[in-house]
Parts: C-alpha cells; structure tokens; sequence
C-alpha cells in the first residue's frame, strides 16, 4: 500500500528544548481511515501541523505522499480543518462563500468558479446538512453549524487526504454521529485518507480501522478493539504513565 | 457645474478613486491591516516632495515611493520579525520625516503642496486623468481575478495555507494594489485623506450587507456615491475636495450604523 503519511523519529518542540513530540514513527497507507486520539496538550495538532508541512520537525523526518512535508507540491490534494476554526474578517461571509473558498483547492486559484466547482460546494453543503441555511452570515449560525460549514468547506475540494482536527467540538451527538457516517461513506466511496483528531473519539471509534493515541509520543497504535478498557476515557492515558 | 472642464476631469478621476479605494480597502480591512493605507499615504508625501525637488511628475515619484513602501511594511510585517503596527509605524515617521527634509529642501512647504495632502479639484490635468484611468483599470481587473484567491485568504488562512494558496506573494499583491491605489487617489482626496477613503465605505457596507460579495460591491456603491457627491458638494460651497468627500463617506457610516440598529429590532 502506498504511503500518505510517513513519519520516522520525529521531534519537535517550539522553542529550543521544548520537547512537545518525541520519537514519533507514524505510517498511514493511501486510503485508511484513522482516529487520532489523546489528552489535552499531547501533541496531536502539533502532529497534524507537522504531517501537513506547517511545521518542520526538529529532527526526523516527514513525509507526504513521499516527499518532504514541509516542500509538498501537490497542496491541492490536502483538506484540512483545523482546530477551532473560525471565519477571518468582518465581512459576513456565508455559508456558500466559505465552502467555496475551499475549492481553490482543487480549481484554478483565479478566475470565478466554474459550473462544476458550484455544483461540488452544494453537494458538500448538503451532505453536512446545511442547505436552508447555505446563504446565511456564518456568524449569524450556532456554533456547531459553524464548524459544519468549515467540515463542507474542507470536503469541498475532494482531497485525497482529509485532516480533521477537532471538527466536532460544540457538535451534539447526532450530528457527530451523522458526521461520522458522512466521513465512512466518503472513506468507502472516494477512497479519502482520513485523519480524525478528537479527544472524545465516540463516535468514529465504530467506523475506523485504526486508532493512534498520541502523548508526547505515540502510546497507542492499533485497533480500536485492542484498546485496553481503561483507555476508553483518555484522561487515563494520564494517569496510566 | 459639468460645463467646467475642470469639473469633468474632477469627476471622473474622482468616479476612479471612489471605487478603487474601497475595493482595494475591503481586503485590508478584512486582514485587519485598515491603516496600511495611512502608512502608504505618508510614504507617498515623501515621494510627492521627492518630485518637486527634482523637478520631475510628483504623481510619479510618490506611486513609485508608494509601492516601495507597501511592500516594505508587508516584508517587515512578514519576515522582519517586527509585530504588523511597528512595521507600520517605522515605515510611517520614515515617510513623513523623509517628506519634511525633502520639502524643506525644496523650499516648498507652500499651498502647491497642500494640494497633495488634501486634494484639490483644480489641479487635475487630461494627462493626469488617463494615468488615473489606466492605473485604476489596472487595481480593478487584478482585484477581479484575484478575489476568490483573496477571499480564501480571509475566510481561512491556515487552510490556504495548507492548500498551497501563495499567501505571501498574494499579500505582496495586496500592498502594491494600496500602494498604486494611494498615489491615484492624492489628486483627489490628498494624500493624508485617502486611508478614509479606503476603510470608512467598508465599514459602512459592512454594517447592512448580507455576504461577503455583497459587502464588496456596497462598499464600491458607497465610494462612488461619496465621491461624486463630495466633489459637487465642493464645487457649488467652495470646500477642499478631499474633506468633503471624507465627511460624505462619514455621513453614510453613521447612517448605516443607524439602518443596522433599527434593522436589528
Ligand atoms: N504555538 C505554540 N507555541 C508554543 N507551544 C505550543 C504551541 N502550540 C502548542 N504548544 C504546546 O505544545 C503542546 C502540545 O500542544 P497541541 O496543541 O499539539 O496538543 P493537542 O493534543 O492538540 O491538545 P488539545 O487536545 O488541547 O487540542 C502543549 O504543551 C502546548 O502548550
Ligand atoms: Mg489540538
């Protein structure tokens, strides 16, 4: 299987001597579907960052799609929703307007948008169940509704690897669940690679294949089945150490 | 008041400038960057002495000394390390003090220079009314092309980024797009008035419209509406044209202030 992801002895920190990840060793195959889970503060948005080319790691190295991370040439093949997004400016930007933006992911990055690049943002907008509400201010919606725009706005461009980090924060449990099945039958059906950041994995925890629990290092690497019970709750990873 | 071809000039300039600058504006006030265009204009008042000193176009000399320095207040802001506002305020007190040493050199600390600095209706050749054209053209079919690659920028940075959206070459765009729209807007609006220009119809547009397109072409509709009609209210009172039509575009914010609080009741 082809790799999207390779990560090997990674460490990283922010400021010199900060050790936020050490000797992290990561490989996801073209096509998986994995949670990545763990406590607050362990490191699993800084290891997003680093997987996506944001960041560089202090030593070790990261690839995507076999090359350097940080000097990826095909972006456009990326979607990523990053952790308490919100929408920049003071503009009223819609629903539509914010999803779109996430077609210059895959369209030309000048020039208006093209029929087919519309017709992807509703499908998009549809499938996370915002359609009556596609002209509205993003701001004038909840903030579960938000972070569904921004979930449409990342699954816009058709990426072939999807970086969720977070997206379900303020989301209420039905509509986590049906962002989960949303995100399986993307995963069946297109082949995306996904990668689901949470702290509270509920509800992909039925869908994915793999589960990597991420505490300064890699702690957890395998099914979900073979998690010990008393990492259900990952607080514990805590108390386990 | 249209049988003064001084007027018609003034006017027409004054229709370029009036949707240029909030077009350009939009963007800046979205990145939160509003004073950019002061920053600019106060470079520009070095370019324009920088003119009468060498005796060449002073229109010329601050477009030129307008670009620089909005590229140099997004360098510094980008790579310098320096936090967005001190790059700003070096590039500011450098272009002023640069302009006064000039002017002073030139023994032209005169009402010529006045012109400059608050815009005058008077002083608008047929030469200087295509430039403005040309330029303004120019400002509006970049912005055209541009908007979605802007927009996304905006909306979400982060994920620009990691879609591979050129940010920095786009924010370079941004400042050269300021910068020419400053050393068009001197003739008409003055170079200390023009930053107005460019932030007061955003915010207004901002306060009433629905979506982001929409805050867009409100805010150009609001541009040249003050424009126009600060330049013939500035006509029949004899009033320096710059201020009226800032005091216009003023007028029109309160009133959307207005609009958006009885709208929200
Ligand atoms: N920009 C930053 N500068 C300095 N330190 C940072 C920065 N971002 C994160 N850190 C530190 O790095 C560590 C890991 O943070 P990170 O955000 O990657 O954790 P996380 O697992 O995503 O946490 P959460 O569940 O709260 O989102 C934390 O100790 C945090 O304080
Ligand atoms: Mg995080």
């Amino acid at each position: 299987m082809p790799l999207a992801v390779e990560l090997q002895g990674v460490a990283f920190g922010y400021r010199p001597g900060q050790r936020v990840l050490e000797g992290v060793d990561l490989r996801l195959g073209e096509g998986e579907f994995v949670a990545v889970a763990g406590p607050n503060g362990g490191g699993k948005t800084t290891l997003m960052r680093i997987v996506l080319g944001l960041e560089r790691p202090g030593e070790g190295t990261a690839l995507l799609f076999g090359e350097p991370a940080h000097r990826f040439s095909a972006r456009r093949a990326l979607g990523y929703l990053a952790q308490r997004a919100v929408v920049g400016g003071d503009a009223p930007a819609t629903v539509r307007e914010v999803v779109s933006a996430g077609r210059l992911a895959t369209g030309r990055l000048v020039g208006r948008l093209r029929q087919e690049d519309r017709r992807q943002v509703s499908d998009a907008i549809e499938r996370v169940g915002l359609d009556l509400v596609a002209d509205a201010p993003l701001k004038t919606l909840s903030g579960g509704m938000q972070q569904r725009a921004f979930i449409a706005k990342a699954l816009a461009g058709r990426p072939s690897l999807l970086v969720l980090d977070e997206p379900t924060t303020g989301v209420d449990a039905e509509s986590q669940e049906s962002l989960a099945q949303l995100l399986a039958d993307l995963h069946g059906e297109l082949g995306v690679t996904i990668v689901y950041v949470s702290h509270e994995f509920g509800a992909v925890e039925h869908h994915v294949q793999r589960l990597v629990l991420v505490r300064r290092t890699i702690v957890f690497d395998g099914s979900p089945h073979d998690l010990p019970g008393v990492w259900h709750d990952p607080g514990h990873v805590h108390a386990r150490e | 008041m249209l049988e003064s071809e001084f007027m018609r000039l003034a006017l027409a300039a004054g229709a370029v400038v009036g949707v240029l600058a909030p077009s350009v504006g939009f963007f800046l006030v979205q990145r939160r960057q509003s004073l950019v265009g002061d920053g600019i204009g106060h470079v520009a008042f070095a370019g324009v002495a920088a003119g009468i000193l060498l005796d060449v176009s002073p229109v010329l000399t601050a477009l030129v000394a307008a670009v620089l320095g909005g590229v140099a207040i997004e360098l510094l802001r980008s790579r310098g390390g320096a936090a967005g506002d001190q790059a700003l305020a070096l590039v500011f007190y450098t272009g002023i003090a640069l302009g006064v040493v000039l002017v002073a050199q030139a023994g032209a600390l005169d009402v010529n220079l006045f012109q400059y600095l608050f815009g005058s209706i008077l002083t608008i050749t047929r030469e200087d009314l295509a430039l403005i054209a040309a330029l303004g053209a120019l400002g509006v079919g970049t912005i055209a092309i541009l908007y979605r690659a802007f927009a996304a920028v905006i909306i979400d940075e982060e994920g620009a980024r990691v879609a591979g959206v050129p940010i920095g070459s786009l924010n370079v765009a941004l400042a050269a797009l300021a910068a020419v729209t400053v050393a068009l807007s001197m003739r008409v609006v003055g170079i200390l008035l023009v930053a107005a220009l460019m932030v007061l119809p955003v915010s207004a547009a901002g306060r009433v419209a629905w979506s982001m397109r929409s805050t867009l072409v409100l805010s150009t509709a609001i541009g040249l509406a003050s424009a126009l009609t600060g330049l013939t209210v500035s006509y029949y009172a004899d009033l320096p044209p710059g201020g009226t039509i800032v005091l216009v575009a003023a007028a029109v914010y309160l009133g959307a202030l207005v609009v958006a609080s009885l709208g929200r009741r």
